[in-house]
């Protein structure tokens, strides 16, 4: 008859019950005391607009890839074909060193040049600041289309301001939409100037979260600005560099809307010289009618926005912790 | 080289040189020539272009160029005033659904969530044109070709804006706030009414503001969806300026200064809003 004595003694019948043990949180953060169930209607209407009008076209455009989808005619399923001819469309691949080139031609100045303006605007006792920092937004906020129009004249081969301080200078004028390699030039400067400035205010936020005793401590080392830059800046931006370069080539493998508002069409140009994946899908979805060949141009832009976003991804964490 | 520095003394590299600032005001020439330049041609003519060298002061016929813009396409006035309806309509949405979902995600514990909240952020990963053609099928489909509904209900959530809202409202709301907001009574809805929505409201106005520029310069979208001329927004409108065989330069530039001036004007009102939003939706580290 000890038995509910003990028992008694373990469980005390008072309200201080020992806690029980903690359950597994799906949420570490979490307020515990809201209710959480009331999340799912809270998410419920992003993830159904998002489903409907996001994931559902992603998903059926896969489908359409291996048909023959002709939008006024037949849809006949022709499994892998469209890829196989993708593999041998010449177009296709012109595409895609078009791409890659204004790519590297607009990334690499890009980067380059918001570090440096975040430099400058980093400096403590800089004059101005918050007007030099806005002014760097102006190009971020207008339409692609109002900067392709004043670009595509500035550019112009034989009245446009450009080639005519190339010209004073006494070289021969460039021709900036026939030539591959300047239309690519043309098009890299659009994007370096619309993103130049918005990154480096993304640099200069990463920079003022630099802890200010690092550059004390640096200094008093005697490390001249040039080695504080190199030794606590660039370290302290790797993640914001990983970050800038990501999103970078996400949207700048997808570039159409300056190629095509150079060349008033969705061929990229006469020769396609400076044809891009993007341009060229919308060249086959809406022009040519080929649904099907379009998505699987799609699917192959997927592929290579994860591929080379995983490259980068690893190289960048490769490279900083070398240099650690 | 060294320096010795007394504690009174400010080290030499914190003042600023004359070279910093001739970048800055070099990089502040690039930044707004090309909106200056759209003003010198719409307001010189066409002619004043293909001088050499280049007229660089603004001229007199400004009013004449749009005067012009308005008889090649006179429904300008109304393709402004639907990017406004759209893009309001598209901001407000996007900020009140992202500012629930990113509350349940930052602050409401339920199974499930954190797979949830990696999808969300798998899925801005994607290429956003991938989808652009079942999407115009499903549009035509809902009878919405030719109709602001076509811009607008496929703009209204999107992975972004919930990510971002996530974000603000984990770093700026702290939990003893909902925690203490409980214990007095309050559910979750008044907790995320009364505490969540003031503290993150200027937040959200940045977001709306991003998503509302961004509708305002979406271009390719609104050109397949919109093919009525008398139901356009601003960037197809000036789209149709420019499909007149010889390019007409002060038309296309005015056409632009037009659709342009609207963002200026919020841009100087608001600008220092959106330079503090960039900066602070910034990856640190």
């Amino acid at each position: 008859m000890t038995q509910p004595a003990v028992s008694a003694k373990r469980k005390p019948a008072s309200p201080w019950k020992p806690p029980k043990p903690p359950k597994k949180l799906n949420n570490a953060n979490a307020v515990l005391s809201l209710n959480g169930k009331w999340g799912y209607l809270f998410i419920a209407p992003f993830f159904f607009m998002f489903l409907l009008f996001g994931l559902a076209p992603i998903i059926y455009s896969i489908y359409i890839a291996f048909f023959n989808w002709d939008p006024l005619g037949t849809q006949d399923f022709i499994g892998l074909e469209n890829f196989q001819l993708l593999m041998e469309d010449p177009d296709f691949w012109l595409a895609m060193s078009n791409t890659f080139e204004i790519w590297l031609l607009s990334t690499i100045p890009m980067l380059l040049m918001s570090i440096g303006l975040a430099t400058i605007l980093h400096r403590q006792y800089l004059k101005g600041s918050t007007f030099w920092r806005t002014i760097l937004l102006v190009p971020n906020i207008t339409s692609v289309l109002a900067v392709a129009i004043v670009f595509g004249q500035l550019f112009g081969r034989d009245f446009g301001m450009i080639n005519i301080v190339i010209g004073s200078l006494g070289f021969p004028h460039i021709d900036f939409i026939e030539d591959s390699f300047a239309s690519h030039v043309a098009i890299a400067t659009m994007i370096v100037w619309r993103w130049a400035g918005y990154n480096a205010l993304i640099f200069l936020a990463a920079m003022l979260a630099i802890p200010g005793e690092l550059y004390e401590s640096a200094s008093l080392d005697g490390a001249s600005k040039f080695k504080q830059f190199i030794y606590v800046t660039l370290p302290g931006l790797r993640n914001t560099i990983t970050f800038v370069l990501i999103v970078g080539t996400i949207g700048g493998l997808q570039v159409f809307a300056e190629p095509l508002f150079l060349g008033s069409s969705f061929s990229g140009g006469d020769a396609g010289q400076f044809k891009t994946l993007t341009l060229y899908l919308f060249d086959r979805a809406f022009v040519g009618g080929q649904w099907g060949y379009a998505a699987a141009i799609g699917i192959m832009i997927t592929v290579v926005v994860i591929f080379v976003s995983i490259i980068n991804f690893f190289l960048t964490k490769r490279i900083s912790s070398d240099s650690k | 080289m060294t320096t010795i520095m007394t504690p009174n003394k400010k080290p030499r590299w914190h003042k600023v040189g004359v070279g910093s600032y001739i970048v800055l005001v070099l990089f502040t020439l690039l930044s707004i020539f090309p909106f200056y330049w759209m003003f010198i041609v719409a307001s010189n003519g066409t002619e004043a272009v293909s001088k050499v060298p280049p007229t660089l002061l603004p001229g007199g016929r400004f009013f004449t160029v749009i005067s012009h813009v308005y008889e090649a396409a006179p429904t300008f006035n109304q393709s402004l005033l639907n990017t406004i309806y759209v893009g309001t309509i598209v901001a407000v949405a996007q900020v009140f659904f992202s500012a629930i979902a990113g509350f349940a995600f930052a602050k409401l514990n339920f199974k499930g969530q954190r797979y949830l909240v990696l999808f969300v952020i798998g899925t801005m990963m994607l290429p956003s044109q991938l989808g652009i053609i079942p999407l115009f099928m499903l549009i035509g489909q809902m009878g919405l070709l030719n109709q602001l509904g076509a811009l607008i209900i496929p703009a209204l959530v999107t992975a972004f804006g919930v990510f971002w809202m996530r974000q603000i409202i984990d770093a700026q709301i702290p939990n003893e706030l909902l925690e203490a907001a409980s214990i007095d009574g309050a559910g979750v809805f008044r907790a995320f009414w009364g505490i969540v929505v003031p503290i993150i409201a200027q937040s959200s106005f940045v977001l709306g503001l991003f998503s509302f520029l961004a509708t305002w310069n979406d271009y390719l979208w609104p050109l397949l969806v919109l093919q009525d001329p008398n139901n356009l927004t601003a960037q197809v409108a000036v789209n149709q300026l420019k499909s007149s065989y010889a390019i007409d330069y002060a038309l296309n530039m005015g056409g632009a200064f037009l659709s342009t001036a609207p963002l200026l004007i919020l841009f100087i009102l608001v600008g220092r809003r959106l330079v503090r939003g960039v900066m602070d939706g910034a990856v640190k580290g």
